[in-house]
């Protein structure tokens, strides 16, 4: 794999030391409050309602087992997975082919559309919450994992359509001409040539999707009963629980999206050979 | 090449789903701010919108939220962006770090930054145990406006820079790289570099960046509630009071058409502002 | 990552199967929709101790306002839904009335529930619209160590709004930071203290002598104990917190508000009665009720929860869980939780005391019950956040609530004196 465009090597040795402590006060700033979340969800009540309260607690588990024996905690944990991975397929399916229209075409009502596609994120999700829970229970979508997805589906949309254009429009349009000349239809010069460059951005949406999916509470607890996501079950009665069970239920509800982060990181770069050709 | 019909094919899904799923709740909600609910058109609801004396206190909050916070975003996310995409070893895991806020909701994070800056805090609990100062200092209180503003800022900050931070690294990834090569050959140095050539070539993912970091930023509510209290009213959060505690459907939707005109405001901007022009395309 | 693309083909399978599976699955039970107990150990205690003596699938779902409200809305708009039976405070169900099913033909078993209670039930119609789940009050708390910053000759159980100034006072002065707490956050139920404590005690009304002479007295007497209080009581919801994290030793608020620290640590803090001001101790309950949905997919089941829901065992099941008092008369066990026995003898020491001022809960206000909080909840942001002018604030939030109480038609309850048409704003 080649290297990035190199911005550092062959610079003075205080320019290398200067930029290497920025990137470590860079990692301070966003990894001390999750530290300070993950210690506190593993100490005692004692030591988390204590003050001074100290940097470096001793470890106990009780809060955190209560959360991961509280009933019901496993099948929210499941609704919510699905509801996310749903809402991932389901956005990047739906929103990369309009990604790839608006960067491709001039047509009438080009703007429009971007700006109708952004209202969905900048129009308040709790008042459309009404109207869509009623119709979700006249045609039977009310408390399905589906319905939940679909909701999740529109906050997300946003972003699948934005970055997937974005990222279109970075990639010149002779690859693809070039790619048509050689004998590929649009399709096949699609999925050789272009996909591949596309890659990061679509892993980018992906990860909206989910994350927007699994954070989401409002809709979720209007919409889901029986199948209740983990946030809406957790979430939405952290306020009112005292302070070392919200650090607990923070911290469990924090992991699983820490993990999907950590599994679909690398194809952020996954393509960057090619990227540079 | 069926060229006219395609791009119309390639919207239909989303344009679809967005009639169904947005438009026709989005309606029926919109129609609230402008009519009584026997059906009557009237201004009513957006002048007893705009006469509540917390009004002007609610939109100069979000608006000022927006101004301080966006602008250091961005700054923050095309440093690290050109960061990581610089680094040769360890790229994977300094991202993966940068990018874990990502996965942390409003919620979670109004928690983690008000023990940050609580009475009884970290943030106390640092200052006196180093006896720098007395008596822990009280940063949230009612008469403080300006801490808690900054307090407010720091966490949103902390939080939502991510989301910015991916979309700008999947758009470097898109830069050729013999640009940098033929810019080094010249003897460009590494700012000239980056102001000649990462920032024109990122402009459409900035743009992307740009608009919906802005939209997200005027919806601000859960960690304003978590650090402010009552202190800074903000739009959404006068949103749901109407709507959950008043009851009172018809002005909380005046209070979301002005989220939604003020954020279609911005994105037009962005897009005017960041056009690219036809023809230079990279 | 091989394995890694392995891991989304099945979960991909998996989310399409149950998603598919999904529909089928419906409850047999009740589902129990709620805005109290919502803290997850509560909620859990709910369904483990309170619940499980009933014969009979509960799904008891608490959950926030904003949810609760809008998934109700919906499912009243789509005319059926899941919700079998409601729980929320009296001030949630008076905007109800008339999607909610008369409770009246219920048989109760020879309960004995408080007839006031059940009477603001029928939220000033004849129809049984809720019956009385639980109650609270609110009470003061105080760590031990504040006691001894006591001013001289005061009575912690009798105490007047005068000697809680010069006490908070006397605590800033001492430790150098003020040590009242008040919980004015978002989620603070502070309109609740000016309606129902600070009225009563000062005018002996809540809603006539809004705007009078001693109304004007009143708020700025709360001016006075708010500057020994801790500023970031703005950021409060449960004292019980604030308690246990010492930022503040002494506060105001709701029983079961407070439960948590006098749990953990019974023998550091105590309880105490309200104070009172010159027409009285004014105090307030804090009503929950039980109320059942014109949309109900199984009436005789819900119905049948909402009489469980009153037996005296399930009473005094729920105060352990919730820390929420029985409205019905019974015996309490020895063994209540801390929190039970303490603020129980301040209740009992304040409804028993001398100069005692017992309000009554709004009624009658219908969708209009959030509006006139917000009346209460203006004037004090405006007087003591704002600074704005006393009288001023007084004279135009009086005009926003005489508008509530016309249009609301509502007549005057207690301790406002009986009205013809709607309760006057003098």
């Amino acid at each position: 794999m080649s290297t990035a465009p190199n911005m550092v090597v062959g610079q003075s040795k205080a320019a290398r030391w200067s930029f290497n402590i920025a990137v470590i006060l860079l990692c301070l700033w966003v990894l001390v409050p999750i530290y300070l979340l993950i210690s506190n969800a593993l100490s005692a009540p004692a030591d988390v309602n204590g003050f001074p309260k100290k940097l470096l607690p001793s470890v106990n588990t009780e809060s955190v087992e209560f959360f991961i024996g509280f009933y019901g905690v496993t099948k929210a944990l499941w609704s919510s997975v699905q509801v996310a991975f749903l809402t991932m397929v389901m956005a990047v399916l739906i929103g990369a082919p309009a990604g790839y229209a608006l960067s491709r075409f001039d047509f009438r009502g080009k703007s429009l559309f971007r700006i109708m596609i952004l209202m969905t994120r900048a129009f308040p999700l709790p008042l459309l919450a009404l109207p869509m829970a009623i119709m979700f229970i006249k045609v039977g979508l009310d408390d399905t994992v589906f319905g939940l997805a679909i909701v999740h589906t529109t906050l997300a949309l946003p972003f699948a359509v934005l970055i997937t254009y974005s990222l279109f429009s970075g990639i010149p349009i002779e690859l693809e001409e070039a790619a048509w000349t050689l004998g590929c239809n649009r399709l096949q010069a699609f999925i050789k040539v272009i996909f591949p460059l596309v890659l990061p951005g679509i892993t980018a949406s992906a990860i909206f999707a989910f994350v927007t999916s699994w954070n989401e509470v409002f809709a979720a607890a209007v919409l889901t009963i029986e199948n209740r996501t983990l946030p809406a079950f957790l979430l939405q009665s952290l306020d009112d629980a005292p302070l070392h069970l919200k650090f607990a239920g923070g911290a469990v509800l924090v992991l699983p999206a820490l993990l999907f982060l950590f599994f679909v990181r690398k194809y952020l770069f996954s393509m960057w050979g090619i990227a540079n050709r | 090449m069926q060229s006219r019909s395609l791009p119309y094919l390639l919207l239909l899904p989303a344009t679809v789903f967005l009639v169904c799923f947005f438009l026709y709740p989005f309606v029926l909600v919109a129609w609230q701010a402008f009519a009584t609910d026997e059906g009557e058109i009237t201004g009513k609801y957006f002048n007893k919108m705009v006469s509540h004396w917390k009004f002007e206190k609610a939109l100069y909050y979000t608006l000022a939220l927006a101004l301080v916070v966006v602008p250091v975003q961005l700054v923050l996310s095309l440093m690290m962006a050109s960061f990581v995409s610089s680094m040769k070893k360890g790229r994977d895991l300094i991202l993966y770090i940068w990018t874990i806020p990502l996965g942390i909701s409003d919620l979670a994070a109004g928690i983690i930054w008000l023990a940050i800056f609580d009475q009884t805090g970290f943030l106390n609990s640092v200052l006196y145990s180093t006896g720098i100062v007395d008596e822990p200092v009280t940063f949230l209180g009612y008469q403080n406006k300006g801490t808690i503003f900054i307090a407010v800022a720091l966490a949103e900050i902390w939080r939502a820079t991510a989301i910015m931070l991916v979309i700008l690294v999947a758009g470097i990834g898109l830069i050729p790289k013999e640009y940098y090569e033929a810019a080094q050959v010249y003897g460009a140095n590494s700012w000239q570099r980056f102001t000649k050539i990462t920032l024109p070539l990122l402009k459409p993912s900035l743009q992307t960046a740009l608009i919906l970091r802005v939209i997200l930023a005027f919806e601000v509510f859960a960690v304003v509630s978590a650090l402010g209290g009552t202190n800074l009213p903000v739009l959404m959060g006068e949103v749901y009071n109407r709507q959950f505690v008043l009851q009172d459907n018809h002005t909380a939707a005046a209070f979301a058409m002005l989220i939604l005109f003020i954020s279609i405001i911005s994105t037009v901007f962005f897009m005017w502002a960041l056009r690219t022009p036809k023809g230079v395309k990279a | 990552m091989s394995q890694f693309r392995k891991a989304v083909a099945v979960l991909a399978v998996a989310t399409a199967t149950s998603t598919i599976g999904i529909s089928t699955a419906s409850a047999e039970g009740v589902l129990f929709w709620a805005t109290q107990a919502k803290p997850v150990e509560e909620a859990q205690a709910m369904r483990q101790e309170v619940l499980s003596g009933y014969e009979g699938e509960v799904d008891f779902q608490p959950s926030d306002g904003g949810p609760w409200l809008t998934r109700l809305q919906a499912e009243l708009g789509a005319g059926k839904g899941k919700i079998g039976v409601l729980g929320s405070l009296h001030g949630d169900l008076i905007s109800l009335g008339d999607d909610l099913v008369d409770l009246s033909d219920v048989d109760l078993g020879g309960a004995e529930v408080n007839e006031k209670f059940m009477e603001l039930g029928k939220l000033g119609g004849s129809e049984q619209k809720y019956i009385p789940w639980m109650q609270a009050t609110y009470v003061m708390a105080a760590n031990k160590k504040a006691l001894e910053h006591l001013p001289e000759g005061a009575d912690v159980n009798a105490l007047s709004y005068d000697q809680l100034i010069e006490w908070a006072k006397n605590m800033a002065d001492a430790t150098g930071s003020p040590k009242f707490g008040f919980p004015a956050g978002p989620k603070g139920l502070k309109h609740r203290f000016f309606q129902g404590y600070l009225y009563p005690s000062y005018t002996n009304s809540m809603v006539t002598k809004f705007r009078s002479a001693e109304a004007e007295q009143a708020w700025n007497k709360f001016k006075e104990l708010w500057q020994y209080t801790n500023p970031g009581s703005t950021g409060y919801s449960f004292m019980q917190e604030q308690l246990l994290t010492e930022e503040v030793w002494v506060a105001f608020d709701h029983t079961s508000r407070l439960a948590g620290a006098f749990n953990d640590r019974p023998d550091d803090f105590i309880a105490f009665p309200a104070p009172a001001g010159p027409t009285g101790r004014g105090f307030m309950p804090v009503v929950v009720g039980i109320a059942v949905p014109t949309t109900a997919p199984d009436m005789e089941a819900a119905k049948k929860l909402v009489a469980y829901m009153v037996k005296p065992e399930t009473q005094v099941a729920t105060l352990k869980a919730t820390n929420f008092f029985p409205v019905v008369s019974t015996e309490l066990p020895d063994d209540m939780p801390a929190a039970v026995k303490i603020s129980g003898a301040a209740i009992a020491a304040m409804s028993g005391s001398a100069d005692a001022n017992p309000g009554l809960l709004p009624v009658g206000l219908g969708k209009l019950g959030g509006e006139f909080n917000q009346v209460y909840v203006d004037a004090f942001e405006r007087i003591v956040l704002g600074g704005e002018d006393v009288r001023e604030v007084l004279d135009s939030q009086a005009e926003t609530l005489r508008g509530v109480m016309n249009e609301a038609g509502a007549p005057c309850w207690g301790p406002d004196p009986a009205s013809e048409g709607p309760c006057p704003v003098d």
